[in-house]
């Protein structure tokens, strides 16, 4: 099961009301390499785990990926909070205000929703092992370009933060990949 | 909120973090003991502190105990927390 804690995994500073950018940092709250899709790909995949700290990884990454996807909700309502009607018109903010108001919603920054089509679980550890250290990177990725574009110095440091734990768990992903086909190899000689 | 609670809190969040790593780590290297010793250490400190916060304001996660009413439900919840400006 799971415990919600009532805390953030790192604190969500934002300096400024920008709806502008909160259309775009929405791409990590419900786009294809997203936070969410983090969770949901690794927590699916931990049912045809073979060893015991492969399971563990995976749980343990999935449950973090759930704390950025809170932590990347908290940047969006914090930058869209205090916006008045005036500041959201014209902005890529706006669409989405029509549909939800201020609301969070799984979209990426085009509008696209959330879907399970966004991630893999094929039963073969080291596939699902390769696209995991693949999904770290591409969202590696995305948080450059969102620090790029992104001018609020609470927002970048929050990003910096986000972006160096996809290089923590491209590490540890690439341990469990070694430690599973070590696994493997072994059974071979029973 | 008063600035106290913001301050302990964040206080508690770093501690736990320490904890996110070390577990992480731990669970691809079970063996590492000087890591395994890190961890402990970290996992008392956060016990520590999270009973010191939970005494003053309350639950945070409903395992724990509370004071009538239930103060799990009180403000701030973790996305209204006020952490200041950035002093970055």
């Amino acid at each position: 099961m799971w415990i919600y804690e009532k805390k953030l995994e790192y604190p969500v500073r934002v300096n400024t009301t920008n709806p502008t950018l909160a259309a775009m940092i929405i791409e990590q709250f419900g786009g294809a390499d997203g936070e969410l899709s983090a969770a949901i790909r690794y927590l699916t995949q931990r049912w045809s785990m073979p060893i015991g700290k492969a399971k563990a990884i995976l749980t343990d990454i999935g449950t973090e990926e759930l704390a950025h996807w809170e932590m990347v909700g908290t940047l969006v309502y914090k930058l869209t909070k205090d916006a008045t009607i005036e500041q959201i018109k014209g902005t890529p903010f706006e669409a989405h205000y029509v549909n939800h108001g201020k609301a969070l919603f799984p979209h990426d920054a085009a509008g696209v929703p959330w879907t399970a089509a966004y991630i893999q679980s094929k039963g073969d550890p080291v596939t699902d092992l390769h696209e995991n250290m693949a999904a770290e990177q591409k969202a590696r990725s995305t948080y450059e370009w969102l620090i790029n574009i992104s001018d609020d110095p609470g927002v970048i440091d929050t990003l910096r933060f986000l972006r160096e734990r996809e290089v923590v768990h491209y590490q540890r992903f690439g341990e469990a990949l070694c430690l599973v086909q070590e696994h493997m190899c072994k059974k071979k000689f029973y | 909120m008063k600035n106290n609670q913001a301050e302990l809190l964040e206080q508690l969040m770093e501690v736990g973090f320490v904890l996110v790593e070390t577990n992480l780590y731990l669970d691809t290297h079970p063996d590492d003991e000087r890591a395994l010793r890190l961890h402990n250490t970290f996992s008392q400190k956060y016990k520590e502190l999270e009973c010191i916060y939970e005494a003053q304001y309350g639950p945070l996660k409903f395992t724990s105990m509370s004071v009538l009413p239930w103060q799990y439900v009180d403000d701030p919840w973790p996305w209204d927390v006020d952490f200041g400006k950035c002093r970055c």
